[in-house]
């Protein structure tokens, strides 16, 4: 049996960029991002397309990668298909920025017809960005379908996905049957490299592209729920005191000293 | 008066501190606050939640089930919103919360603010504002939303002082049944398995060893659980700690991790990122040891130590055992 696989991946700005990459308006106290600023495919989405790899070969599977919005970095989306997804498609419209999650999981859920059959969901457990985790479990509702979130571990048998979630101290065991929406999380396991063929292959690869027109979306629904009234930069009032000393050893005895002193323990 | 609706959490039969947090968290915004409970066995948590500012209490009881899977709770809360209409919904950023909160927030058509650190209310919409790290804490978004209520906001643990608990408050306790059925449940329960913390629980520790990427491999985190041992806590890591496989996921601290608030957090090898922090911002005390000068958590923390951890940690555990003999 191969089962249809729909992966949805988000370009974020690489969470490791300088801090200068942002820029906040003085006045709207708005967020811009610079430009030259690295973008990647958000880090729990390849994780989530690592595990349809997985499920790709141990039971088969059709892999398509789906990604909502504008400005695409053609090198950065087309990774997935260079560590092995089978299609990429990109909803992709001036109007798909800056959406709040219901409104992005709104979008999706119109985009599903058009997407074609899928078994089997998989996301990323929340983006780096706004670290939101709502666009699987609110598209879980729009759809109907099951949600079983924060997997680490994700089996394919007999029209029944099971999963292991992950649980503050272990984890549970639940089950669902097909089709279903499964969210992954960092404990799956390192997503695995694009091999010199995958890259080659995904270099002649074309995505699909539908704007909101093709999906039949009017944009005038787009409005967000949430208003985002002013970003700022933590301030952080906190002076550290440094240790210093003639060697190593000498700094750690004064670290217990001090310590001690300031009656910590 | 805006009124709040609080869905509270027990454990094992007590009011859980997240839930008096979003007691206080809703104390500072209204006078008119209700808080629900699933299971109608708990009238002693309820009293409680009286005892710390709630006025009424709601206590969701359905015939058919007594199991209180994500689908059920959702099924429970809808009933429940069906019933009242509060301005504001709390709830805490816990596992089940998380899932909860945008399913309920899709179900009633609102808005959501998830993983928030404060609460407002904006005076001319009377509509809440909230305050929440975004960017992996690198940024504070402030947040607010478009229509009237009922906007559900999600608040993470360590986010508020809890209120002194006051035995002369009154508060009316209410019991709802509703109705679900065993095929309005479409996730099925196989098994737990928990695994052994052996020591003390990371969220309780008073003190906690943690150690990264900077470590470079499995063996250091014996020489941190010694030190751990000695001062009566309880080793941690970092994300890339664990996903290296150099210590099990269920002690890594940070936004994706545990949230927790020692007395004295310890980190060794750690550079600091915003991801990690946010899982500690709570620790009254933080000392830092890395090799880099520049690093982040030297911004983080209060006492710093630069140099190679493989020396500066041996003359540091020998001499708190010294001084813990005096």
């Amino acid at each position: 049996m191969k089962i249809d696989i729909t992966v949805f991946v988000k370009q974020v700005v690489d969470p490791d960029a300088p801090i200068s990459s942002f820029h906040i308006d003085p006045t709207s106290k708005q967020l811009s991002i610079k430009p030259d600023t690295p973008f990647i495919i958000n880090g729990f989405d390849e994780t989530a397309v690592e595990a349809a790899l997985r499920l790709k070969d141990s039971v088969g599977a059709n892999i398509t990668v789906v990604s909502l919005g504008y400005n695409f970095v053609m090198d950065v989306i087309k990774k997935p298909l260079s560590m092995g997804a089978d299609n990429l498609i990109l909803l992709q419209d001036a109007a798909f920025q800056n959406l709040d999650s219901f409104t992005t999981a709104k979008i999706l859920s119109k985009a599903v017809s058009t997407i074609g059959n899928t078994d089997l969901f998989i996301c990323g457990r929340q983006a780096s960005d706004w670290d939101n985790a709502q666009v699987p479990l609110v598209l879980s509702e729009l759809l109907g379908l099951p949600c079983l979130t924060i997997a680490k571990n994700i089996r394919i048998d007999n029209n029944t996905v099971e999963i292991e979630k992950v649980l503050p101290e272990g984890h549970e065991v639940i089950q669902a049957k097909l089709p279903a929406i499964v969210t992954v999380s960092n404990e799956l396991g390192e997503p695995r490299y694009a091999t010199l063929r995958g890259i080659m292959s995904a270099g002649r690869k074309t995505p699909s592209i539908y704007t909101a027109k093709d999906l039949n979306i009017d944009t005038a629904d787009l409005s967000p729920k949430l208003i985002i009234e002013e970003i700022s930069v933590p301030n952080s009032d906190k002076k550290c005191e440094m240790l210093s000393g003639d060697n190593s050893i000498e700094i750690g005895r004064k670290l217990a000293l001090k310590l001690r002193e300031s009656r910590i323990f | 008066m805006t009124e709040i609706l609080i869905l509270g959490e027990q454990a094992n039969g007590d009011l859980n501190s997240l839930s008096k947090e979003l007691l206080a968290a809703a104390d500072s915004i209204s006078d008119n606050i209700s808080i629900a409970f699933l299971g109608n066995d708990n009238r002693s948590v309820a009293e409680d939640a009286i005892r710390y500012g709630a006025s009424k209490v709601y206590l969701l009881q359905s015939k058919l089930l007594n199991d209180w899977s994500v689908d059920t709770r959702v099924a429970a809360y809808e009933h429940l919103l069906g019933k009242i209409s509060p301005s504001v919904i709390l709830l805490g950023k816990t596992q089940i919360g998380q899932d909860i909160g945008p399913r309920l927030a899709c179900r009633l058509g609102v808005g959501l603010s998830q993983d928030s650190i404060s609460i407002a209310l904006d005076p001319k919409t009377m509509r809440p504002v909230a305050t929440r790290p975004v960017l992996g804490g690198r940024m504070i978004a402030k947040v607010s939303f478009a229509e009237d209520g009922p906007n559900i906001i999600v608040i993470r643990k360590g986010s508020y002082d809890i209120n002194k608990p006051n035995d002369n408050n009154e508060g009316d306790i209410q019991e709802i049944t509703f109705h679900v059925e065993q095929s309005d449940k479409n996730i099925h329960h196989i098994q737990t398995i928990l695994s052994d913390p052996g020591g003390v629980k990371l969220e309780n520790a008073p003190v906690i060893v943690a150690g990264g990427r900077g470590l470079g491999g499995p063996e250091p985190f014996e020489m941190l659980s010694d030190l751990a041992k000695l001062l009566g806590g309880s080793v941690g890591a970092s994300r890339a700690a664990c996903d290296a496989g150099w210590i099990d996921h269920n002690y890594q601290i940070g936004l994706t991790g545990k949230n927790v608030s020692p007395a004295l957090y310890i980190t060794v090898g750690i550079s600091g990122a915003s991801q990690h922090m946010a899982g500690c911002s709570g620790a009254k005390f933080i000392v830092a040891i890395n090799k880099d000068p520049d690093a982040n958590i030297f911004k983080e923390a209060s006492l710093g130590a630069v140099g190679d951890w493989e020396k500066i940690l041996p003359s540091f555990i020998s001499t708190v055992k010294d001084l813990l003999e005096t």
